[in-house]
């Protein structure tokens, strides 16, 4: 009986062995997996797509004009409010904020417009088409910059006056306050609506396309803002160079066991995925309205108002021919899809864009991860999630995963600042 | 039974019990690369799948296929594809009203955008445009093809990778 217990010792401790050995051994990628790391890096973003609808989107004297514009607070209706005070560039364009505060507080969270030059949607809920769109949107919002498109225009005559013109070419006059008030334009608040109803077509236009010409020049700016390098990349890169001891000092065990989850059970990628970590479509995860707001429809009406947008691609606004207006020729209106659909997030720089979700509804990442693992209800349509059965160990894992995502921006320094 | 085969036994079924054990307790740790595929929420596409190009539709009206500019579909991109319908005996169909639609069967949801059928290229191709497909994994392109007042589809499967 002794040799027995010899030989039930030893394979006992053989098979210990050999699992511990399987346990800790590093990470090996299969090909596939490689090529998906690949598709994820930062290596793998094409250079800056064109802009068809924008003739100024590459001019470098419109994105100086742009800049100025971008922290310019005197473009709004109580002289506080630029697009950089809720794109903030030392908190990643972001604000930090459950909703957004402009002149008002905003019923979404704001967006960070870093990379937004390879989206073609804009916004939560796509409801505007190119980045120069989208500048214009919250300029007239009551709630965010709060103007008109005339106060704007006068703005410009008096205070950018040369530069308008040095990329723009002259600038109509609108000495005339009779025919172009010092407030007006098509926006909610009933007597700059009326004072705009007021104007002669021709008025009208002429001070829309200085108001347009405000958005080319801000989105030759934003073109600019696109994301660094996080120790992701690094890690992919050495993969890549099979740099076996580059891999291992730049992510954790806990990190590579998170970005296995990311690409495999967790299922991020479905959506997260693109060296933007974001496929920019629309999709309904579920997430809870907001605590006092009524549920969001999100991409429903998002897609109705990008088509009836006056400045879409389409739009006599756009430089865009026709064959450049893909997304929104063949953009689909209907179906129940995208009920309570958002667009999401870039995954870039995620640690520091809390609170999550399209109205801040989460403010830790455990929470959204929580979230996904146990997917809710959702408040309006249909939820794509399905319950995920990760453990308590494997979220912190993904989380950890998440972490490595940030990189500082490494657009020239004086792009980060305001020019005045 | 003798005294050694006994031995041989009770070593065989603690082996296994320590080696069942160890992977239950060190699952969260291995995590899921030794995992059945069954097991991994991320589910393959059916093998069966009839993956090709060309071939026939469904009730065997016409011989179909594709081709997509680039030439493999990329993601998030929106692109334009042709597609040749011919009569099974070789002939193109030079008359052929078209429509598009398809999606993921393992989501639930449709194409993001809404391709159409924009132009007659004659010689039996049509050109599809707005194509795109927004997730890596399965998804299904069908075609409904209607040509001298006989109507036909056919469903092209895809993997994204």
């Amino acid at each position: 009986m002794r040799r027995a217990y010899w030989i039930v010792g030893g394979i006992t401790l053989i098979a210990v062995a050999i699992v511990l050995w399987t346990a800790n051994r590093p990470a090996s990628w299969t090909e596939a997996e490689v090529a998906t790391l690949r598709s994820l890096w930062i290596g793998s973003l094409p250079p800056l797509p064109p802009d068809p609808s924008n003739a100024y989107a590459d001019d470098s004297q419109a994105a100086a004009f742009g800049q100025a514009l971008f922290f310019d607070t005197r473009f709004s209706s109580n002289g506080e409010v630029a697009c950089a005070t809720c794109h903030i560039p030392d908190k990643m364009f972001n604000d930090g904020l459950p909703l957004g505060q402009g002149v008002g507080r905003m019923t979404r969270r704001t967006m960070t417009i870093i990379g937004t030059a390879y989206s073609p949607w804009l916004f939560w809920d796509g409801r505007k088409d190119s980045q120069w769109s989208q500048a214009l949107g919250p300029m007239e919002s009551p709630v965010e910059h709060g103007g008109t498109r005339t106060q704007y225009a006068h703005l410009i005559d008096e205070q950018y006056h040369a530069q308008y013109e040095s990329v723009f070419g002259e600038l109509p006059d609108f000495s005339h306050r009779a025919r172009f008030p010092d407030v007006a334009g098509p926006v909610d608040e009933p007597s700059a609506h009326a004072a705009w109803d007021a104007m002669t077509p021709a008025d009208r236009e002429a001070v829309t396309q200085v108001y347009v010409n405000m958005g080319k020049a801000i989105a030759a700016y934003e073109r600019a803002i696109v994301p660094g390098p996080s120790r992701f990349d690094v890690y992919v890169e050495a993969l890549l160079k099979n740099d076996k001891e580059g891999m291992q000092t730049t992510l954790t065990k806990d990190e590579v066991a998170g970005l296995r989850l990311f690409i495999g059970r967790a299922q991020c990628i479905k959506c997260h995925n693109g060296p933007l970590f974001t496929n920019n479509e629309f999709h309904n995860t579920g997430a809870p309205a907001a605590e006092g707001l009524p549920a969001d429809d999100g991409r429903a009406s998002g897609v109705s108002k990008v088509l009836e947008d006056e400045f879409n691609c389409l739009s006599q606004w756009s430089d865009a021919g026709e064959n450049d207006c893909a997304e929104l020729r063949f953009v689909t209106s209907t179906g129940e899809q995208l009920e309570g659909a958002f667009k999401p997030p870039t995954l870039r720089n995620v640690a520091e864009s809390a609170p999550y979700m399209h109205a801040g509804q989460y403010t830790t990442l455990a929470k959204v991860l929580g979230h996904y693992n146990h997917p809710p209800h959702a408040p309006l349509g249909h939820s794509e999630l399905e319950p995920l059965g990760l453990t308590a160990n494997e979220l912190a894992q993904l989380e950890a995963f998440l972490r490595a995502l940030s990189g500082v921006l490494i657009v020239p320094p004086e792009l980060l600042v305001s020019p005045h | 039974m003798k005294k050694q085969t006994v031995t041989v036994i009770i070593t065989t079924v603690i082996t296994v019990i320590v080696v069942l054990a160890a992977i239950i307790f060190l699952m969260p740790v291995i995590g899921p690369r030794y995992l059945h595929p069954l097991m991994m929420g991320n589910q393959p596409a059916p093998t069966s799948l009839d993956m090709s190009s060309a071939h026939l539709s469904d009730n065997g009206l016409f011989r179909v296929s594709w081709t997509s500019d680039p030439s493999s579909p990329p993601l998030n991109q929106i692109h334009t594809w042709t597609i040749h319908v011919e009569t099974t005996d070789g002939q193109p169909v030079e008359t052929a009203e078209i429509s598009v639609n398809g999606g993921m069967p393992q989501h639930g949801h449709g194409l993001p955008t809404s391709p159409q059928v924009t132009q007659n290229l004659g010689n039996g191709d049509y050109l599809v445009e707005g194509m795109k497909f927004q997730m890596l994994g399965w998804w299904e392109v069908r075609f409904n093809i209607t040509a001298d007042g006989q109507s036909d589809t056919i469903t092209f499967n895809l993997t994204l990778e």
